[in-house]
């Protein structure tokens, strides 16, 4: 079964008291989880349910409902690329296509080498830099095809 | 044209940032001021500046705050910075440029509403929006600006940064107040208004980033400076997130009222070659304006609300005619369908099937009956739901087929021509 660090425990146990009800500790919690193995395993809500002693049944419910949270493994850069409005209009998708064909992965899949997921996502407000992307937690903005792979290369991928 | 800059005065300077730096700028310094006064002359003073709300909806801010209770119940003061609306990108640039300013607004408001705790709801995917008002608490707090006994005012307050992880829909007030409960962000039904049941069912005001830093300078100026700028129903002045195909897109700070066309060339005009088609003036929930109208219209609630738009969140997305408007109601509709919450049945089933409509005709599969499909689909999600969200697909289905049909005729022509007349289900 999944469980936190030592370290990850006493910021979820600290996080419970934090706000005014302890409810409002699970979208903390399940950063951290998703800081600590990079997405969110389906044995994790069963850990936090016995550390923070509130329902499963209620953190899978949070859980499903924000998109921040990976369900399923990605690979260690989560490249997002926005393909709303104004980054559609200025390159987004071909950019978000480039991207997946020159590092030979469907969107939403771990690349081969454990490296990589493209995924394409809504607006990041960051719309007069388009076309944009952020990876990990990094936004990257007026971007070309070339110039994304340089950065994405320059950063492990 | 030139920029008011009234709140992004400082916001080049990289030292604004941090607590010395907004000090040297007269920072806090409205606050010692604020503090001395009597709360409800604050709340007259905002009420007086006809200040209207900068997230999206353009409620006046000053009456909300008096539709709380007047009782002794402890109250909230949340700040909305879920910044999510599609070409809204003002909140970012004024948490990361200028923390205090927000901080400094808000310390102001909750002291005239009486509310002891603040939170600030900012969306999880500005990382760095989040530390710079996490380092500026910090150091509100370790100055004495926050905390107990503020200034030696003795009024208390203490406030927190919650993040989001990702959901349109937290944007919308009551389901930011069930995200921060550690709910799913799904929306209440109101009334009860949050003012009179919100966070944990106690008196609570949402206020959007913006909005709330105005508040210093109505107290700094007076409400009668700030009416100085902008219209009479539609005082002050605004950010303006202006994106698409412009050649510099950016947030500019102009008073409300300024022409459309004036603001595009404050943007530096369209690419050469290129005709305007359309303007979505309000993010992309605002019905679309076409060419003709976008260069009549000038920025302030009423006027688009007359031309049957709005101006919303302020994001202006200029689009010129290099781009389908199909393609572009397709790339809208699909957002709706993924951030409806899905508790309403209208937007849940609604959302998804414009989607597919507008997506069918844009492959070439649709059908001579669709146009008027995605009318009366949209119809009958308008004013039937817990939230707004419904209308904010409605509204831009209903406005692209209607005031660029031919394009969505031609794209049916093209199925019908390429299918030998008759087209797929």
């Amino acid at each position: 079964m999944f469980t936190l660090s030592a370290e990850g425990q006493e910021l979820v146990k600290k996080e419970l008291t934090r706000y005014e009800t302890p409810y409002s500790a699970i979208i903390p919690a399940l950063y951290r989880v998703q800081k600590e193995n990079g997405w969110v395993p389906e044995d994790a809500v069963l850990h936090l349910s016995q550390l923070m002693n509130l329902p499963a049944s209620h953190i899978n419910e949070v859980l499903h409902f924000y998109t921040m949270f990976n369900k399923k493994p990605v690979g260690k850069l989560h490249i997002q690329v926005c393909t709303n409005v104004s980054c559609a209009m200025n390159g987004g998708r071909e950019l978000a296509d480039a991207l997946c064909k020159r590092f030979n992965v469907k969107y939403d899949e771990v690349s081969a080498d454990r490296k990589i997921t493209i995924s394409r996502v809504e607006c990041l407000g960051s719309c007069d830099t388009a076309p944009m992307m952020q990876v990990n937690d990094r936004y990257l903005e007026n971007l070309t095809p070339e110039l994304a792979i340089k950065k994405i290369t320059e950063m492990g991928g | 044209m030139q920029q008011t800059k009234l709140l992004s005065e400082h916001y080049d300077k990289p030292e604004f940032q941090n607590l010395d730096g907004y000090k040297k700028h007269g920072g806090y310094a409205v606050l010692a001021k604020a503090l001395k006064m009597d709360p409800k002359a604050i709340i007259e003073e905002v009420k007086a500046s006809g200040l209207r709300g900068r997230g999206g909806a353009g409620f006046p801010t000053g009456t909300k705050w008096s539709f709380l209770p007047a009782n002794g119940e402890p109250r909230y003061l949340l700040c909305n910075a879920d910044e999510g609306e599609p070409g809204t990108f003002k909140d970012r640039l004024m948490m990361e440029r200028a923390p205090h300013q927000l901080i400094e607004g808000m310390i102001i408001s909750a002291f005239a509403i009486g509310s002891k705790k603040s939170y600030i709801y900012i969306r999880g995917e500005y990382d760095y929006s989040i530390a710079c008002v996490r380092k500026a608490i910090d150091e509100a707090y370790k100055a004495g600006l926050l905390g107990k006994n503020i200034l030696g005012s003795g009024f208390d307050h203490d406030m927190d940064v919650y993040a989001g992880a990702g959901a349109y829909i937290c944007g919308e007030e009551t389901g930011m107040i069930s995200s921060i409960e550690g709910l799913k962000g799904q929306p209440k039904l109101k009334p009860p208004f949050p003012a009179v049941q919100g966070y944990l069912r106690k008196p609570t005001i949402v206020n959007n980033v913006e909005t709330l830093a105005a508040v210093k300078y109505i107290i700094r100026d007076g409400a009668a400076a700030y009416r100085k700028y902008g219209t009479e129903k539609s005082p002050g002045t605004k950010l303006f997130s202006v994106s698409g195909n412009v050649t510099k897109p950016g947030n500019i700070e102009v008073p409300l009222g300024i022409s459309l066309k004036d603001m595009i060339e404050m943007c530096g005009g369209l690419k050469p070659g290129r005709k305007l088609k359309a303007v979505i003036p309000g993010g992309s929930s605002a019905p679309v304006l076409t060419a003709d109208e976008a260069m009549k219209a000038t920025m302030d609630y009423e006027c688009l609300a007359q031309m049957g738009s709005m101006l919303g969140s302020g994001a202006v997305i200029i689009i010129d005619d290099s781009n389908s408007m199909v393609d572009l109601l397709d790339v809208i509709m699909h957002f709706y369908h993924h951030e409806s919450c899905g508790q309403c049945t209208p937007c849940r089933e609604g959302t998804g099937w414009l989607s597919k409509i507008v997506h069918r005709i844009l492959k070439g599969d649709g059908e001579p009956k669709d146009i008027d499909l995605i009318k009366k689909v949209s119809e009958q999600m308008m004013g039937k739901t817990i939230c707004a969200l419904s209308d904010a697909a409605a509204m831009p289905a209903i406005s692209f087929v209607t005031k660029f049909r031919g394009e969505f005729e031609q794209h049916l022509q093209k199925a019908r021509t390429t299918s030998g007349g008759v087209a797929h289900a």
